[in-house]
């Protein structure tokens, strides 16, 4: 008996529709993230995650709206990300009907945000997100950020650097009380070129919560060293919402390498 | 539908209340989320969710009577389920962050931290069940259940001795080290994992359950 690794479909939703394109086939309404929730449950998806990008935080509403039809039809966990900010925002999403909620930005600029949502909600709902990327120079020819592991922690899509050591701040917001790390790529996000392993390989060694792996999907071959590098679960978005991958073929893809799945 | 089984969701402020609402719904109960003493004695089953911290559920459970409720439920054989903590808040106690607090104590044993190299023990695992349980009845041996959790029952230590009581069925499920996934006993059955959020297998169990009511 072993935990299965799980395949977890990411959908982009911005005032309760779903971004990027969307190519599948006998779908009602491609942009409704409710109809895409419920085909990825019966493809046999373990998770699903929205990462709500609505810019207006006064259309909050309609992203509560969208978990809360989800949650009445699909059976497996969902995780709520993006623009969570405070324990009452954590408070709407579970209340919703989310599992478990995705913290990103404003936990770096504040860290107890961390520690006040795990004493209020438990660890096992709050996930960190971390967006990191390997220290370089910056776009604009500014000097390189230096970080013990190599590697920096970003935000606003990656645009800006912060000097922080992604490592470091993984474990440190485990320690604070993260039930998980969802660990994003800015380098390989959007790339289709493979996760990146060398960076989950430094985020496992140090960290004993679980890692979700994510950005750089784009072939079935690129699931399994990311959980050879010690993802315990993998999650991708445009290639199962473009129809290149299924969740099936990634999970036949993963139990051929020998890891367990559903 | 007339003849739904009625399900009170025990509403003391822990717990994903809303999803176990949903998912016996959609088995077919009866469902309502409430504290009321009376209708969560009335009920034909009383569902206890639970998560977060044990001594924090415990703390919310006492100060909505759901300890005496339980209790009160379970001498007269009304059916009782609890899911997660609400599973583990059935055990004499829990060790947390080393704070040990008393359980309901309905059976003997301790909640502990879970030993295994990472954790939470987050995900789909299977789960090992005796051959006549009725919780799992009908459902595949290889089948996978979604867990949550960071602490765990690792000994089942209740001896039924008088041959005439049916012996409480344990199923165990291991991450790291074995540990109690799901029981039943009598009137009381409970699991570690969330049969609410597994899918097609969750609601196989649920119905299960429904069916004693």
């Amino acid at each position: 008996m072993t935990l299965a690794v799980r395949v977890i479909p990411c959908l982009d939703v911005d005032n309760g529709r779903v971004v990027k394109g969307v190519n599948f086939q006998n779908l009602r309404d491609a942009g409704d993230p409710v109809e895409m929730a419920k085909i990825y449950g019966e493809e046999g998806a373990d998770e699903l995650t929205f990462l709500d990008i609505t810019a207006s935080s006064g259309n909050r509403e309609t992203t509560y709206d969208v978990v809360r039809r989800t949650a009445e039809q699909v059976f497996i966990p969902l995780t709520v990300g993006g623009g969570v900010r405070t324990t009452e925002d954590v408070d709407k999403l579970l209340r919703a009907g989310a599992d478990k909620v995705g913290v990103n930005t404003a936990a770096i600029a504040r860290p107890e945000l961390i520690r006040e949502i795990a004493e209020r909600f438990g660890s096992q709902v709050l996930v960190l997100s971390v967006d990191a990327r390997r220290c370089a120079p910056a776009a604009d020819g500014g000097p390189a950020a230096v970080t013990a592991s190599g590697y920096e922690v970003t935000t606003h899509g990656g645009r800006r650097g912060t000097g922080i050591d992604a490592v470091e701040w993984a474990h440190r917001a485990a320690e604070l009380g993260a039930g998980e790390i969802l660990l994003n790529s800015m380098d390989a996000d959007g790339t289709k070129d493979g996760y990146d392993t060398p960076m989950i390989e430094a985020v496992r060694k140090h960290v004993s919560v679980p890692v979700i792996a994510s950005g750089g999907a784009g072939t079935l071959a690129h699931f399994p060293p990311a959980v050879a590098a010690g993802a315990d679960a993998v999650l991708a978005a445009s290639v199962f919402h473009f129809g290149d991958l299924r969740i099936s073929q990634v999970k036949d893809e993963l139990r051929a390498a020998g890891h367990p799945v559903r | 539908m007339s003849t739904a089984p009625k399900v009170v969701v025990f509403d003391y402020g822990f717990g994903n209340i809303r999803s176990a609402e949903r998912a016996l719904a959609h088995v077919g109960a009866d469902v309502e989320i409430t504290r009321d003493y009376d209708k969560a004695m009335a009920a034909d089953g009383l569902l206890v969710p639970g998560v977060g911290a044990f001594a924090a559920c415990m703390q919310g459970l006492r100060e909505a009577r759901g300890d005496w409720i339980v209790g009160r439920r379970l001498s007269g054989g009304r059916p009782v389920m609890g899911i997660c903590v609400g599973m583990q808040i059935l055990f004499g106690r829990g060790i947390e962050h080393g704070v040990e607090a008393e359980g309901l104590d309905e059976w003997p044993g301790t909640v502990e931290p879970l030993r295994a190299p990472v954790v939470p023990h987050m995900g789909w695992n299977t789960v090992e069940a005796p051959d006549d349980s009725r919780l799992f009845d009908g459902v595949d041996k290889g089948e996978r259940f979604y867990f949550v959790h960071s602490y765990a029952v690792r000994t089942w230590e209740l001896e039924v001795a008088n041959p005439a009581m049916p012996a409480p069925k344990v199923a165990w499920t291991t991450h790291g080290e074995p540990f109690v996934a799901a029981v039943e006993n009598g009137p009381l059955w409970a699991t570690q994992f969330h049969p609410e959020k597994s899918g097609d297998a969750g609601a196989r169990l649920l119905r299960n359950w429904l069916d004693t009511l």
